[in-house]
Parts: structure tokens; sequence; C-alpha cells
């Protein structure tokens, strides 16, 4: 943790992200947001729009948490509320983006504003902007670690997408299609990942 | 006694969850207010024959409807029927992933779009078939609900504002239910059964759909003196102007359309000559037998015949068994110069559709209303 505040701005802000990718993967190393990627991850074009707006609300939601828990959670002596407060705010700022982005660009909402309620109750986005409270973040390194996760969970998902397209014609055991070979899938995916951890160490 | 610190923590936590929710939800108001605003646009209808003046923000069938103009719709805009089907030749925006499975190469070529999908947000420019320009709602009231079957029912509705309907002998309305038990309203298409010679009455004949909205509404809740609102009329089913000989097939609440159809040909004193193959399961899921007996003795041109698929083969049951597929390909072996006139669940029209062009029938001359 101490190496973590001694060293140089940048250097830390990427190493967070790629752990926050890669050794802690929200999706294969925490098993978070497994619904909406369950169901969303048959094709690699529907993989990549909802994975990129995970990236992005995540990575907003954590800043934007981060200042709502420092500057009034705390303040107030109410940290224990933090559950119920993260939730509202990344509902709330879902909607509003949505909203946003439905007004100022149509090839945007076609390509990524139909996955945003989805992801309001995409606990990857809740679970990443809970994870960033255990350590002793700035407000910069809050955000690298929100994109990190974020990205991480795009990287799982468009995997998926892209197996799951490959083997979409393979014949199966009748008990294992659909979802059951997309978890076994994932756990495989999840064993190779274990491969990053111990990596990187902060 | 609760220590004041308790009380002071709690009050804070309330406080404090209080005000975010609030301010949030004054946020997205405000933001849904300013950010979705689209300002009033112009809906352009066939080319300037109607121009509408609609807020923006709506999809187009409902931006429509409120304008009095009904596009046929089964789902109630859901995205799920692809009845709604119109030309957007200007204005209409990218089809989003909902529309895409429904659409055909050839309807893309044609700017062709599902309305309920499409949002009003800039003027824009549709084309509609004539026909549903004449489409109007109707208030009316019901006279009788009454038993055919254990589960169908027959509406008479009195038309109230307007008082008269013209239409087609075959053609549908779309009924709207009203809100209960937490069910929105919804509208649904049902045939006229009756003639169009009488103006001021529909008739409808509903089979009760298990937990379906509508007709759980008709069934349970709609009572005889209350107010119903539909739309209409709509639809493609309707007599050609040929000479042939008629082959009608239907089973339950499909003889709607056809028991319209036979009573305007009466009318009309027309001597086309036709068949009824009326097909169920078990005797009590027959009924206006009687009534259509009568006809077939009352005119020369006329012929009845009722199919039992299910009856148990003790019974008392004289007429036809069988699956209404074999019992018209055991009557009609010939079909090349008929036309058939079908109604009922897609499964049985696409059976019955086989059994006619394998019997000589081209597939122009085989007119239907699916059901789903």
């Amino acid at each position: 943790m101490d190496q973590l505040q001694n060293m140089n701005f940048f250097v830390s802000l990427v190493l967070i992200f790629t752990s926050a990718a890669f050794t802690d993967n929200i999706l294969l190393a925490r098993f978070l947001g497994m619904c909406s990627c369950l169901a969303i991850s048959r094709k690699v074009d529907t993989s990549i729009g909802l994975g990129s707006a995970v990236i992005f609300v995540t990575a907003s939601t954590t800043a934007l948490n981060f200042l709502v828990y420092k500057y009034i959670l705390l303040p107030l002596g109410i940290e224990y509320l933090r559950l119920l407060t993260f939730i509202v705010i990344i509902a709330a700022f879902v909607q509003l983006l949505e909203m946003i982005i439905e007004r100022f660009s149509e090839k945007l909402y076609y390509t990524l504003g139909i996955f945003l309620p989805l992801i309001t109750v995409n606990c990857a986005i809740l679970g990443i902007a809970l994870f960033m409270l255990n350590k002793p973040y700035t407000f910069w390194q809050a955000f690298a670690f929100g994109a990190g996760g974020g990205f991480g969970w795009f990287l799982a998902i468009t995997l998926i997408g892209g197996i799951r397209e490959k083997t979409k014609e393979n014949e199966l055991p009748k008990g294992l299609e659909g979802p059951a070979i997309t978890l076994i899938i994932i756990g495989i995916m999840a064993l190779a990942f274990v491969g990053f951890s111990g990596m990187i160490k902060i | 006694m609760i220590p004041g610190s308790i009380l002071f923590s709690i009050g804070i936590s309330v406080g404090f969850l209080l005000i975010t929710g609030l301010i949030l939800a004054l946020l997205l108001i405000l933001a849904e207010k300013k950010i979705l605003n689209y300002g009033t646009c112009c809906i352009d209808v066939n080319e300037g024959e109607k121009k509408l003046q609609v807020p923006g923000g709506g999809s187009l069938l409902s931006s429509l409807a409120e304008n009095e103009i009904f596009i046929p719709s089964a789902c109630g805009g859901r995205g799920t029927c692809a009845y709604c089907k119109v030309q957007v030749t200007e204005g209409g925006s990218m089809i989003s992933p909902v529309e895409e499975p429904y659409l055909g190469p050839e309807e893309r070529k044609n700017q062709v779009r599902l309305s309920c999908q499409v949002k009003v947000r800039k003027d824009i420019k549709i084309r509609v078939p004539k026909e549903l320009l004449s489409v109007r709602k109707y208030k009316g009231k019901l006279l009788h609900k009454r038993p055919l079957t254990y589960d169908i029912v027959e509406l008479r509705i009195e038309l109230l504002e307007p008082k008269t309907i013209d239409f087609v002998a075959g053609h549908y309305v779309q009924l709207e239910s009203e809100e209960y038990d937490g069910n929105d309203r919804v509208m649904r298409a049902y045939s006229m059964s009756s003639p169009p010679s009488d103006k001021n009455h529909i008739e409808l004949m509903i089979r009760k759909v298990p937990n379906g909205i509508c007709t759980t509404w008709v069934f349970e809740h709609l009572k005889e003196g209350q107010e119903v609102t539909f739309s209409g009329p709509h639809g493609k089913f309707h007599l050609s102007n040929t000479d042939a000989e008629i082959i009608f097939i239907a089973g339950g609440s499909g003889m709607a359309p056809i028991w319209g159809i036979l009573r305007d040909i009466k009318e009309k004193g027309n001597t086309r000559k036709a068949t009824y193959f009326f097909g169920a399961l078990t005797q009590k899921d027959l009924f206006f037998v009687d009534e259509l007996t009568k006809l077939q003795q009352e005119v020369p041109w006329f012929k009845f015949i009722p199919a039992l698929s299910n009856e148990p083969a003790n019974s008392d049951w004289k007429g036809e068994r069988g699956l209404i597929t074999d019992v018209v390909a055991r009557h009609m072996p010939d079909c090349s110069k008929n036309e058939g006139y079908l109604c009922g669940s897609p499964g049985m029209i696409d059976a019955c559709i086989k059994v006619l062009t394998k019997a000589g029938m081209t597939e122009d001359r085989i007119f239907y209303d699916k059901f789903a």
C-alpha cells in the first residue's frame, strides 16, 4: 500500500488499471456481472456494445461514487449507507446517460444506448464501486480502478462472445446447451486468467 | 428510552436518503423535460393528404392514434407482432435492433418500418394504405354477451359515437380492454360476424385464451350495458369479385368473419356456390349448427359440413369425423376452380393451405386471416 503512494502518479494509474483488468478481473475472478454476460454474450458485436457501455459507466460511476463517499458520506459519518447510495446514484446516472445519448447521437444510441437499461442492474458496476473503497485510492486512482474493472469485464465478455460464436454450430449433449456450456467456458477462461495472478501486487 | 445518539444517527440516515432521492428524482424529471423535449413535430401522411402536429418524443404509432389514425397493432406497441408496419419516407431515423428481425430486404428498400418503434423526433413523412385513414375510433354499448360454447362468447355492441360503421364483410375491429388487476389497456383484433347492412351494430365472437389479457377482461369483467371502445374497420379478408365456387374452412371463433360473409351473400341475393367446413374437437365445441343447417335448407347454393376430430367413437354424432384437413380432402378432390377462405390458428391455416394446393388450388386463390 505504501508503495502505491510513493510511486510515480502515472505508473500507479497504469498499474491499478492493469491489475483491475487482468489480475482481479471482475467477471472471471469475482464472478460478478454474470447475468447480463450470459444473456448478451451470444455474438461478438453485441458483446462489444454492452462491454463498451459497461466501461463507460463503471469509470464514471466509480469516480462519482468516490466523490460522494469522500465528501458526503464520510464527513456525515454514515458510511454504512454506501450500498444504498451507490445503487441509487448508479441508477440515476445510467438513466440520465441514456437520455443524453438518445438526444444527441442516434448512432451511439442504437449501438450503446439500448444496453444501458440492462446495465442499471449489473452487479459488476456496484461491485467495482464497493471494492474501490477497500484501498486508499485518490480520485484519479479510483477512476483508473473503475475504468480497469470495466475494461476487464469488456475483455471477458468479448472473448466469451467470440468463443460462443465459434461453437454455436457444434453439437452438444442436450443438458449442456446454452447457459450450461457458457458457464463451463467461463470457468475454463477463469482458470486461464489465474495465470495473471501475482503478476502485480498493489 | 432510546439514547439520543442513536436517534440522531437514524435521523441523519433517513434525512440523507430522503434528500438524495429527492434531488436525483428532481434531476431526472428536469432532464426528461429539457433533454427529451423535441418540440412540436409535423407528421405528413400520404404526401400532404393529412398533416398532423404532434408533440415530439412519442412513438409514431401512438402519435398517430392520438390523431385518430389507427394502424393495426396486436401487441400494443412492444415490437413483437409486426402488424403496425408503415412506410416512413422521411425522418424515420435508423432501424432499431428490435425491428431488425421483422423487416425483409424488400421492405427495407421500401422504407417500411414498425411504427411502434419509430420515435417522432423531427418532421416525418409517412405513407399508409388509404383505407386506414377511414379507420375511426368507436364508442359503443354492450347489448348482450351470450355464451356460444363453454369457451366462446358472442358480443353484440350498439354503436353510440359515431352511430354507424361502414365495412366489408370479413373485416375486423380492434377491441380495447380496460385496466383491471394491474393489467394495462390492450387492443386485440376480432373479426366482425355481423353483416355490413346492420350499420349501427357489430357482433364479435371471442374465444377465451388462457391468461389472455383482453379475453380474460371480456369473460370476467365486461358486463352487459357497459361502454366499450374499439377502432376499425381493418383487414384484407373479404370475398373476391369472381364467380368461383367458395370453400370456407374455419373452426371455433374463426367462424366470425365467415358468418358475416354468409349473411352478407344471402342479403345481396348472390348465388355463388359455397361450402363451409367447420372443424371442432367434440360436440360441445360446435355452435350455430342450427342456424347454418337452416341456411343450407333455405338456399340452394350453400352446403354446411361440420366435422369432429375428437368425438368419442360410440357417441350419437352422425356427421363427419376426422381432422378438418382430411374431411376437406375427401369432399373436395379437385379444387382447381375454387377459392379458399380460411380463418383460424396459424397451424390450422398452414395445414389447410397444404391440402388445398395439393388438390389443385393455386396460392393466389387462398385467402386467410391468421389469428395467433
